[in-house]
């Protein structure tokens, strides 16, 4: 099962690395991760993508916890939160073929950031299921570049 | 205040940690803090490679409990204690490692004996820090020995770019501290104590697993208190030996691939398993599906990893084994109703028949010399009041079975990461923590050749350790293992080749014996043992003894191999 872990850590060099070292070293996989400073000063944000049962999911928890550089693991699957990933897509428009895509833009509220004579540059933020639907949407005008970022959680206010 | 340059705040910090010892190796971007050194009361000890300095920290530790201290210079040196770092922390030993490193604008640049150590480093340190400003030095030295020293320890490393040294700032030790990012938990849960005293008094077939973790919490008084009380028999892994008096009636010996029957045999039959500072290793375990099939599990650790790592336990238990055992020990004192003599006397008695049926054992009766009597003679002379350190392979197995370990932190070997050549200069280092202790290094042929050159070291700095090289001019472990599972097939086992040991030790300026006959070996061993400088013994024993009881790997533990 995926499991999203919000982790903040000491903002130190190195620690992205102790990370990553710790889930190569113990054969975990990293789906997405995303890094970036937190209000408090000194203390980065990791919110990291993984895969794995019960068990390897206790190991993965305890160990981000076990890195001297850690300050705090919660893991956003088991309570209610907001979950969004950014998607930019270079994507085929010409002819008569971009007034359709422009009103898939519309539809999924996405955002065109660039033109030119042949192609468009969009942007969309939702969660993975939006984006997914996006794309394969614009799987027939030819999809020839996207760049995602990792997934981004918050805990809701309201916990049941 | 006055300014002190980085090399006086790092000695300065030393002083402050009460440091005695430096195990060392100096080097171009250390040789500012080598300038200083003589200004300092600390005895240095120089080594002829820097992996003997690492274990000779190391080693230092293990014996005197107090955390070893390491110094070499950057690249090649720094790289030459990987392996060193790497067995400190597979067995969770407080070591604090100093290398040298560029000045801090040439880092990155492949500067000469530039090396990325803290990356190398990162996987096999508790923690590692690169210092980038001389303001930060004190901090991070006194977080250095904070982290290697609390918890679960391990060791750290802190990289010393050469300009940090010879930058001067004001000299501030902190007097403690405290990190948000860093809170082990020591403090047993009141609740899960209750419930093991309750599971050992309901038990029938009740065993404590005991590890390392109960020596490096100094809790062995609480864990024979535990046992005695109670009555429960006690196994350990090989890193626990000498927390339970190797002598004791509840005593089973160790458990796992070499463990003994009676031990193996009481794993398998017991219904309450109480795991104490041990971590499910699986030289330990053999099969885990079929490890202590009748067993409701407690275990008790202050690493929260080491809990179900391996096995589902009924009641984890995150703490300081100490406290954890302290106040087990006081609910069990709670418990006047249960007759646990009584309880238990039973299952006692089925012990005793598994280790009259099945003792350690070995045939003596031929005309050569076996490494097993060679161990008992090393007992029978010391009495168990000997610092032991092992090398790896036959001759650590053989030093673990048949010498009997009284208390804590006498016995140093290379459990997790099983690091041939770490026997010697461990020895070394104990033998710095306690000038007046017997320290002997049992070694095989093949695994003393791996640090031989600290001979040297121990020489010059009248360090009279013993070696005792149970000689069979095989790598014998492997050998084992080719005659048993690989059909006799001795690929590159055989060490043909060998130095003269005697004249080895001579040329060092140290003493040397052979040692061919069974009856000589008892007679020179205290000839040996009496002589006050070190002393290499090389005992020609039997070429293909095995050691026995053996669990194949991956076997279930009840599967042993029997002499």
């Amino acid at each position: 099962m995926r499991h999203i872990l919000s982790v903040t850590v000491e903002n130190e060099p190195g620690v992205l690395s102790r990370v990553a070292g710790l889930f190569s070293g113990r054969g975990f996989n990293i789906e997405t991760l995303n890094v970036a400073p937190t209000l408090e000063e000194g203390v980065s944000r990791m919110t990291i993508t993984t895969f794995g049962d019960e068990q390897i999911m206790e190991q993965i928890v305890k160990q981000l916890r076990k890195l001297i550089t850690t300050i705090k693991v919660v893991d956003l699957t088991e309570l209610k939160s907001i979950q969004r990933e950014m998607c930019l897509v270079k994507v085929n428009a010409e002819g008569e073929r971009r007034a359709e895509i422009l009103r898939i833009v519309d539809i999924f509220r996405c955002k065109v950031v660039d033109v030119s004579v042949d192609e468009l540059i969009l942007e969309v933020t939702g969660d993975a299921g939006k984006i997914a639907a996006l794309l394969q949407l614009l799987q027939r005008f030819g999809v020839k570049e996207i760049t995602r970022a990792g997934m981004l959680a918050m805990k809701r206010s309201m916990q049941e | 205040m006055a300014q002190l340059t980085g090399a006086q705040i790092l000695l300065e910090s030393l002083l402050k940690e009460e440091v005695d010892t430096i195990f060392g190796y100096p080097g171009g971007a250390i040789i500012g803090i080598y300038h200083e050194l003589p200004n300092y009361p600390f005895k240095h000890i120089l080594f002829r490679h820097e992996q003997g300095a690492i274990h000779a920290a190391d080693g230092y530790a293990r014996a005197s409990g107090a955390p070893g201290v390491c110094l070499v210079t950057s690249g090649p040196g720094a790289t030459n204690i990987v392996t060193g770092i790497a067995t400190a922390y597979m067995d969770s030993i407080p070591v604090v490692i100093f290398t040298g490193q560029v000045p801090t604008p040439l880092i990155g640049n492949d500067a000469f004996q530039e090396v990325d150590i803290v990356g190398i480093t990162r996987s096999c340190t508790k923690h590692n820090y690169l210092v980038k400003d001389v303001r930060d030095l004190a901090k991070t030295i006194k977080q250095a020995f904070y982290l290697a020293t609390s918890g679960r320890p391990g060791p750290v490393l802190v990289d010393l770019p050469k300009d940090v040294l010879s930058d001067s700032t004001e000299f501030r030790y902190p007097k403690s501290m405290h990190m948000r990012s860093y809170n082990p938990h020591t403090e047993p849960h009141v609740k899960q104590i209750k419930k093991v005293a309750e599971l050992l008094s309901n038990a029938k077939t009740p065993v404590i697993y005991s590890g390392g973790g109960v020596i490096s919490a100094k809790a062995h008084k609480e864990l024979i208190e535990l046992a005695r009380t109670t009555q429960t028999p006690v196994t350990s892994t090989l890193m626990g030996l000498g927390a339970f008096p190797g002598n004791d009636p509840l005593w089973l010996g160790m458990l796992g691939m070499h463990g003994t029957y009676r031990a193996n045999m009481a794993i398998n039959s017991a219904d309450l398993i109480l795991a104490v500072g041990s971590r499910f290793d699986d030289r330990v375990t053999g099969k885990l599906s079929t490890f202590a099939p009748k067993a409701t599990f407690v275990h008790i650790d202050i690493d929260p990893t080491s809990i179900q790592k391996n096995v589902n336990v009924e009641v984890p238990i995150v703490a300081d084994c100490k406290k954890a055992l302290h106040a087990l020990n006081e609910e069990i004192g709670r418990l006047t109703d249960t007759p646990w003599k009584e309880k238990n006397q039973g299952w006692l008695d089925q012990i005793q028949a598994w280790a009259s049926t099945q003792p350690l054992q070995y045939d003596n009766t031929g005309p050569e010399i076996k490494p097993q009597y060679v161990v008992e003679c090393i007992y029978e002379l010391t009495k168990g009041d000997a610092i032991i350190s092992t090398e790896v392979g036959q001759n650590q197995m053989w030093a673990a079975q048949y010498y009997h370990y009284h208390k804590p932190n006498t016995f140093l070997t290379s459990g997790g990461l099983g690091t041939m050549g770490y026997g010697f200069p461990a020895a070394i280092g104990a033998q710095a923590a306690f000038p007046d202790k017997l320290a002997i290094d049992i070694a095989g042929d093949g695994s003393i050749q791996m640090n031989i050159q600290e001979m040297a070291t121990a020489v010059s700095h009248n360090l009279p350790v013993k070696i005792v090289i149970l000689n069979n001019g095989y790598l014998g472990m492997v050998r084992q293992w080719q005659e048993l599972f690989f059909n006799k097939n001795y690929s590159w086992t055989c060490m043909d080749a060998q130095p003269d040991f005697v004249m080895l030790a001579e040329a060092y300026g140290a003493a040397g014996y052979r040692v061919t006959q069974t009856e000589q070996v008892l007679p020179t061993l205290t000839q040996a043992f009496a002589i006050d400088k070190p002393v290499i013994v090389d005992v020609r024993v039997s070429r293909e003894e095995n050691v026995y009881p053996m669990v194949p790997a991956g076997a279930s533990l009840t599967e042993m191999l029997l002499i």
